[in-house]
């Protein structure tokens, strides 16, 4: 069930979203589509398709941790781009850093060959349910 | 509205590559320095399926993506560009099976970096969904004032 989350929200099902959970670590493997092109000339991934497969796995880690009744929502999140996404999938992994109550803050990261090598790096806090 | 070149090439660079044309992406206009993008409401981009509100992620991409189009503008042409980061607040959800549409400007930009704000909404860009402060690199350095400009 838990594993399901990401295949039951439409965004994450266009972008081709699959999620891999071993215990409490998630991984979620952004396969690679041209639709996900933004620079056909290099070729190079849309930095916002790396950008929505990070908040989507922060969306998924936060939900794993605390599976509620309504979805965290985002309040703001800041993503940093450190290398050009190739025409190849992605893999990202999040973090709770601190949850509170109300708001939990996580770091994410994104990559491709290399684990150490990330493409991209996300820090979002998000909204809880707290009814 | 200039006939400058790159007037010529903004609905192309808003809606040419695979990503933005599978996400229905489409010009608006380009006043000044501000340009504007469209994306329409589809059951595909909806983030969570019991609100039927767009994804936050997509919001991301618009919000990138049309911040590259305010840098082209102020340049005045097409160059190379890479989003260096950006961050997106969610003041709001947005509206249910509503259109987004988006408006960039690029408020200041030296010989290698460029610095934009942008906001998105359903129809009043004073009451916006979210806004994005973003830094942009010029991946080939512009020519510094004085030089050819």
């Amino acid at each position: 069930m838990r594993d399901a989350l990401l295949d039951r929200l439409p965004y994450a099902r266009f972008l081709g979203l699959r999620t891999l959970i071993a215990g409490d670590e998630l991984t979620v493997v952004m396969p690679y589509a041209d639709k996900l092109i933004g620079n056909p000339m290099i070729p190079a991934l849309h930095g916002g398709s790396t950008a929505a497969l990070l908040e989507m796995t922060a969306i998924a880690q936060v939900a794993l941790w605390q599976p509620q009744a309504r979805l965290p929502r985002p309040i703001n999140v800041t993503v940093a781009y450190l290398r050009s996404g190739r025409a190849r999938d992605v893999y990202a992994r999040a973090r709770i850093n601190r949850a509170g109550r109300r708001v939990a803050h996580v770091l994410a990261e994104a990559w491709q060959e290399e684990r150490d090598q990330p493409i991209a790096s996300l820090t979002a806090h998000f909204l809880l349910d707290d009814d | 509205m200039t006939d400058s070149p790159i007037h010529d090439l903004l609905p192309q660079l808003a809606s040419g590559a695979s990503h933005t044309h599978a996400l229905g992406f489409a010009f608006e206009s380009a006043e000044g320095d501000r340009v504007r993008i469209r994306v329409p409401w589809r059951g595909d981009l909806v983030g969570d399926p019991d609100t039927g509100v767009i994804a936050g992620g997509l919001v991301t991409t618009l919000l990138d993506h049309v911040g590259g189009l305010a840098v082209w503008l102020k340049i005045g042409t097409y160059q190379p560009i890479a989003t260096l980061d950006l961050r997106v607040d969610y003041m709001r959800a947005a509206r249910p099976r509503a259109d987004l549409l988006a408006e960039a400007r690029c408020f200041k930009l030296t010989s290698s970096i460029a610095f934009v704000r942008a906001w998105a909404f359903e129809d009043d860009p004073k009451d916006p969904v979210a806004a994005a402060q973003a830094a942009y690199v010029l991946t080939t350095a512009r020519p510094k004032k004085g030089a050819s400009e």
